[in-house]
């Protein structure tokens, strides 16, 4: 089954290429909307079949399924092969399977939509290129899928080019998806040359060659110049993708898009695609601990920065959007201490209850007639009782309630970096978990309980139709039951040892990264199958903080006048406009960066220095010219005498010349 | 015979033009666009008789005219031109389908000098004789000068002008190297009866066994350096593109940046890298930096300019820089990068300027801030001008990235340059392209219609949907699969590389800088 690998990104590819060039011509929603569908569910089939190869026959080594050269030249030869081993399928069937489920939705919410046929065969082309990106053996391909999401994720942004958006120094869709790419490319360019070092220090750019080299021959390059450098770069790739700081900052304005695509590539999947990134490469990650501490500490910050600015938003999806910042920042903060399964783990979790979150809020403004301001929302539980319920496992399993998938997810997240013996940054996550319940409890509040805030005779909230709400409740059980596939042993001893089946599953794709990261003295301190008590205790400590985030969120807004909230935020007028306006990042890097560069550009390069100083050097240079002719002109009198004098003159100063200087 | 029918159709036709009446328009047309499909088709039997294992020149052949200057025409064609005769043979047709509508006036003097022009293009790419090159070389300013000064927009004369003197200095210098390496191959080393001798071949043999001392080699070099990169052209001396780019009629930029900034390219490598050897390595860290300053400046000056043309004229001077620094690397990748990217750029950046022409000649404007929301008025339109602007942007599976990437990499494992900040640097202007480029896509086709001019535009005709299509095709193709065409340059510029290294590292009395040449030994033995 493996080796038609080549498949599953192949179906979305046809999507596009029928949807793109034939969609025009397709009249029914219905018959379009079955191709974009069916596509990436024959995509999720396959995933699933080979998965289930993979489960009956676990493999050590990666499979690899070659198609044919690409960028092939000198000694650079790079095919286009695809990659099966737990991850890639793992996120294969993560990517596709959320994938589909928005995509049905996206037949709902994007009903009459002028462009139906575009936007399902953007949305093909963004699961094609996620797949390349997650199923390639080699960095180039990747990079292909890294910035083929990066073209998607723009094109979706930007899919309503000619409606409003308000951010800073943005007024249409369109600039929020300039935004996002160009972001992005800052990020790419790091990625860019990480690849320069990886290929002209071991030839190779297949993961699988590169894995072996970096197991091989751990002990030279652990903590190497060459490994900090390759690894910090590709963090910088990173960190535009999956927005952390510094280059989070196109992430919120990336919700100009229609709601589906914020569910599905900014939060579900692309911007994953970082922690995908360092979990490909954990071995060679592994070997560099000073970046590994940058990426954990990175990864916190974000979170704690990330949830702060949620709990002063009042756009729907600007919460959820920070949420997913704050998110990945888990993730990050993760992989940073060498958890790399809690890391992957997380990333599936958030995939469902995200996902959930986003379908869930765009069938919210789907009801409310484009309204995202939760402040005129209000009381919609009785109104959309499937959304609300839905919503709310959602937001169960992000605030971390036990048993849901994110308790299980986040708190192994917490344990991992606590154990590793980052106290500071577990405080740090560990604040910025109770601010995330905080914001979600108090998103919920707004918008399904209290009093109805919005215009009743103009606006009549309604549930959404079948093919929306079936998604939510599919997602919502995944949200609520998809954490027992990571179990931790100290709650699921007794189910064996293998009881964290995600785990388990990942083993032989970690097994040369946990080799080196032993290496690292603090970590190897955390690994065995040992119970400890503090994992216990660290446990009922983030349910408390979660339990206390929810109870003031209730409180401060099931109260109709919000009078405590009101009080802090003029109590604190300066703290809540800093968190309000996201700590002013957008307007910093305008004021430091682009306007600099701008001024440079305009008045320096192209005004003074390209039309002054080279210019002024050409059409001097002409203008000597012409002086020097006029003056020489005066000579050309066109009388023959003055020509005979001059001929005279010049005869007579050769012969002086021949007689007296030679 | 087929290089020679590929050279010579379009002198053929631009012949028979002269006798056809002038108002017989659409005859004009119509027979000019035969005449350069038949090149094409014939050109393409050129590229299927190509042998690209052999990386001698093929399809020799040889005239004498001037026995005693043993000058002659020669011509043939190697992996490193036959990619951009292809180039030449596929762009043509294209500007002369696009100027069914750009062009309105004086049709048959106009026709003339387009197939006067694509003869003396391919005449460069194919020359093997410098007395040849250099009168094709100066044949192509001739075409230009007249389509930018007759139909060209309202500052035609000042820009024509410049371009005609900018590039008329630079080739002075080199007619003067050329007098140089004629005689002194002719005369000092194979003692000709004519003391000169203009045969490529036989100059680049001779120079490989008897090299030319570093003193006057050095100056050699800066002399047929100056002329191609003005035509390239290389920061600083590119400010008669943005003029001559915005003044010429759409076809003319089209073959300016498709085809003519291409000439200064080819010439690097052909005359700079090829006879120079012991110069190129000694020059080239210094003409990387200016190719890096370029791509820096050009994309930075791009991005503050409100003339759409500009805007496009300026990000030429920024991807030509990416070739420049492939050539510079003289490794395998970076030359083969070279190559395919300026074929990319003839390709994108050409494309880029029929997307703007077909825009100006429904509004007659170039201005940014006349237009947005296109994409409403001309969907299709859109899609198109989408793919040419992300191509020029370097996106992964389109044409742009396999030449730039290979650009970049071939810098960065440069031994020449043994730095990696060449890159580095270089690959901020791969960021700056999606600043500069996808603001204007947005300024221009995204957002409402804010003009009432803009309500009633109409999208592609069939004409312009047959000139789009193709290039389209090629943009995905060399993306997807450049292997195609990377091969038929691989093994020419596989020799060439490895020639330059030995003849530099061979001949360590005749270079002066022998620190920098220790530098590059030590590099290669550090790296096997």
């Amino acid at each position: 089954m493996a080796e038609y690998v080549f498949l599953i990104p192949l179906f979305p590819l046809v999507g596009f290429l029928v949807l793109g060039l034939f969609g025009k011509y397709l009249k029914k929603e219905s018959i379009i909307g079955l191709i974009g569908n069916l596509t990436v569910f024959l995509s999720f089939v396959f995933s699933f079949l080979i998965f289930l190869e993979l489960v009956q026959n676990p493999i050590e080594e990666p499979h690899i399924v070659t198609l044919f050269p690409w960028i092939s030249t000198g000694e650079l030869h790079i095919d286009i092969a695809y990659q099966v081993d737990q991850l890639s399928i793992l996120f294969a069937l993560i990517v596709t399977g959320v994938g589909f489920l928005i995509h049905l939705y996206s037949v709902g919410y994007m009903h009459n939509d002028r462009s139906f046929y575009r936007f399902f065969a953007y949305m093909n082309l963004f699961i094609f290129m996620m797949l390349n990106l997650v199923l390639a053996s080699s960095f180039l391909l990747t990079f292909l899928g890294w910035e083929g999401v990066g073209l998607c994720s723009y094109l979706l942004i930007g899919f309503w080019y000619d409606r409003k958006f308000e951010g800073v120094r943005i007024e249409w869709t369109g600039e929020a998806g300039n935004k996002a790419f160009i972001v992005n490319r800052i990020g790419d360019f790091g990625f860019l040359i990480a690849i320069f070092l990886l290929f002209v220090n071991f030839q190779t750019l297949n993961y699988t060659q590169l894995n072996q080299i970096f197991a091989n021959s751990y002990s030279n390059l652990y903590n190497s110049g060459l490994i900090w450098a390759i690894t910090l770069l590709l963090f910088l790739g990173c960190t535009g993708k999956s927005a952390q700081i510094p280059l989070a900052v196109w992430l919120p304005d990336a919700m100009a898009g229609p709601t589906p695509v914020s569910a599905l590539i900014h939060a579900a999947t692309m911007v994953t695609s970082g922690i995908f990134l360092i979990a490909r490469n954990a071995t060679l990650f592994a070997l560099a601990p000073t970046t590994l501490t940058v990426v954990a500490v990175i990864g916190t910050f974000t979170a704690f920065f990330a949830a702060t600015i949620g709990i002063t938003q009042n756009d729907i999806k600007k919460v959820l959007a920070y949420s997913t910042v704050s998110q990945l920042g888990f993730m990050f903060s993760a992989l940073g201490v060498g958890a790399f399964v809690a890391g992957v783990f997380h990333v599936m979790t958030h995939a469902f209850f995200k996902g959930l979150l986003f379908l869930a809020a765009g069938s919210v403004i789907h009801g409310m007639n484009e309204e995202q301001n939760i402040k005129r929302m209000g009381g919609l539980r009785n109104y959309m009782p499937k959304t609300y319920l839905t919503f709310f496992v959602a937001t169960l399993a992000i605030a971390g309630i036990p048993f849901f998938s994110g308790f299980f997810s986040k708190d192994e997240i917490l344990w991992k970096v606590f154990d590793s013996g980052k106290i500071w940054l577990w405080v740090i996550l560990a604040v910025s978990a109770f601010f995330t319940a905080f914001y979600m409890f108090r998103l919920l509040n707004l918008v399904f309980f209290g009093k109805e805030r919005f215009d009743m005779h103009h606006i009549h909230p309604h549930e959404s139709p079948k093919i929306m709400t079936i998604p939510l409740q599919i997602l919502a059980f995944l949200s609520a039951f998809g954490g027992f596939l990571g179990i931790p042993y100290a709650l699921g001893a007794w189910l064996g040892p293998n009881c964290n089946l995600i785990e388990h599953w990942l083993e032989p794709v970690f097994a040369d990264a946990q080799k080196v990261m032993v290496l690292n003295a603090s970590y190897a301190a955390g690994l065995s199958h040992q119970i400890h008590f503090e994992e216990y205790l660290l446990m009922i400590i983030s349910i408390l903080i979660a339990l206390v985030g929810i109870f003031l969120a209730n409180k401060f807004y099931s109260d109709p006048e919000w009078s405590i909230p009101k009080k802090l935020a003029t109590g604190f007028n300066s703290l809540y406009r800093t968190l309000f306006n996201k700590y002013y990042l957008d307007e910093f890097y305008f004021y430091v960066i682009v306007d600099p560069l701008l001024f440079l550009s305009n008045k320096i390069l192209w005004k003074f220095f390209d039309s002054k100083i080279i210019d002024g050097i050409v059409n001097g240079s002409a203008t000597v010219t012409v002086k020097v002719s006029e003056l020489l002109r005066r000579i050309q009198t066109g009388f023959v005498q003055n020509y005979a004098l001059l001929m005279f003159g010049g005869i007579v100063a050769i012969f002086i010349w021949l007689l007296f200087v030679i | 015979m087929e290089l020679i029918l590929t050279l010579f159709i379009p002198l053929a036709g631009a012949i028979i033009l002269l006798f056809v009446n002038h108002e017989k328009h659409n005859f004009i047309k119509y027979f000019t666009l035969s005449v350069s499909l038949l090149t094409f088709i014939v050109s393409l039997f050129l590229l299927s008789k190509f042998d690209f294992n052999n990386t001698n020149f093929q399809f020799l052949t040889e005239a004498i005219w001037i026995e005693r200057l043993n000058a002659g025409f020669r011509i043939g064609v190697d992996g490193i031109s036959i990619l951009l005769v292809m180039l030449t043979t596929f762009i043509t047709p294209i500007t002369i389908l696009s100027s069914f509508s750009a062009i309105e006036k004086r049709n048959k003097e106009y026709y003339f000098l387009l197939l006067l022009l694509q003869f003396a293009m391919t005449g460069v790419f194919v020359a093997l004789d410098l007395f040849l090159f250099y009168i094709f070389w100066e044949l192509v300013l001739i075409p230009m000068y007249f389509i930018i000064g007759l139909w060209g927009g309202k500052n035609r004369i000042y820009s024509a002008v410049k371009f005609f003197i900018y590039t008329v200095v630079g080739s002075l210098f080199m007619l003067v190297a050329i007098i140089w390496l004629g005689l002194y191959v002719g005369g000092n080393i194979l003692h000709l009866p004519g003391g000169f001798t203009s045969n490529f071949m036989q100059i680049r043999d001779v120079l490989s066994q008897n090299p030319i001392p570093f003193d006057i080699e050095k100056w050699l070099f800066l002399a047929f350096a100056l002329s191609f990169c003005i035509k390239v052209p290389l920061f600083p001396l590119h400010t008669w593109l943005p003029d001559a780019h915005t003044e010429a009629p759409t076809p003319g930029s089209v073959i300016l940046a498709g085809i003519l900034l291409k000439l200064g390219t080819y010439g690097l490598i052909r005359f700079n890298i090829e006879l120079l050897p012991h110069s190129a390595y000694f020059f080239a860290p210094y003409i990387s930096i200016l190719a890096v300053i370029g791509i820096i400046y050009g994309a930075l000056v791009s991005a503050v300019q409100t003339d759409v043309k500009r805007l496009v004229a300026f990000s030429s001077v920024s991807h030509l820089g990416f070739v420049v620094l492939g050539i510079f690397s003289i490794t395998v990748e970076g030359m083969q990068g070279a190559i395919i990217q300026m074929v990319n750029h003839g390709l994108s950046t050409g494309m880029l300027f029929l997307a703007v022409g077909i825009l100006y000649e429904r509004r007659h404007t170039r201005e940014i801030a006349e237009y947005g929301g296109i994409a409403r008025v001309m969907p299709a339109f859109s899609v198109f001008f989408g793919i040419a602007m992300l191509a020029s942007v370097g996106l992964p599976g389109l044409n742009g990235f396999v030449g730039e990437f290979l650009c970049l990499l071939g810098a960065f494992k440069s031994p020449v340059l043994n730095s990696y900040l060449f890159t580095i640097f270089g690959a901020t202007g791969v960021i700056f392209a999606a600043v500069y480029l996808l603001t204007m896509f947005q300024k221009v086709v995204f957002g409402p219609i804010t003009n009432p001019h803009n309500h009633s535009l109409k999208d592609l005709n069939k004409r312009e949907w047959a000139y789009l299509v193709p290039i389209v095709i090629f943009i995905v193709w060399i993306g997807v699969y450049p292997k195609f065409f990377l091969n038929y340059s691989e093994k020419t510029v596989k020799s060439v590389v490895s020639k330059v290294h030995t003849q530099s590292l061979g001949n360590t009395s005749t270079l002066n800088n022998l620190n920098l040449l220790k530098n590059i030994e030590s590099n290669l033995g550090a790296k096997k």
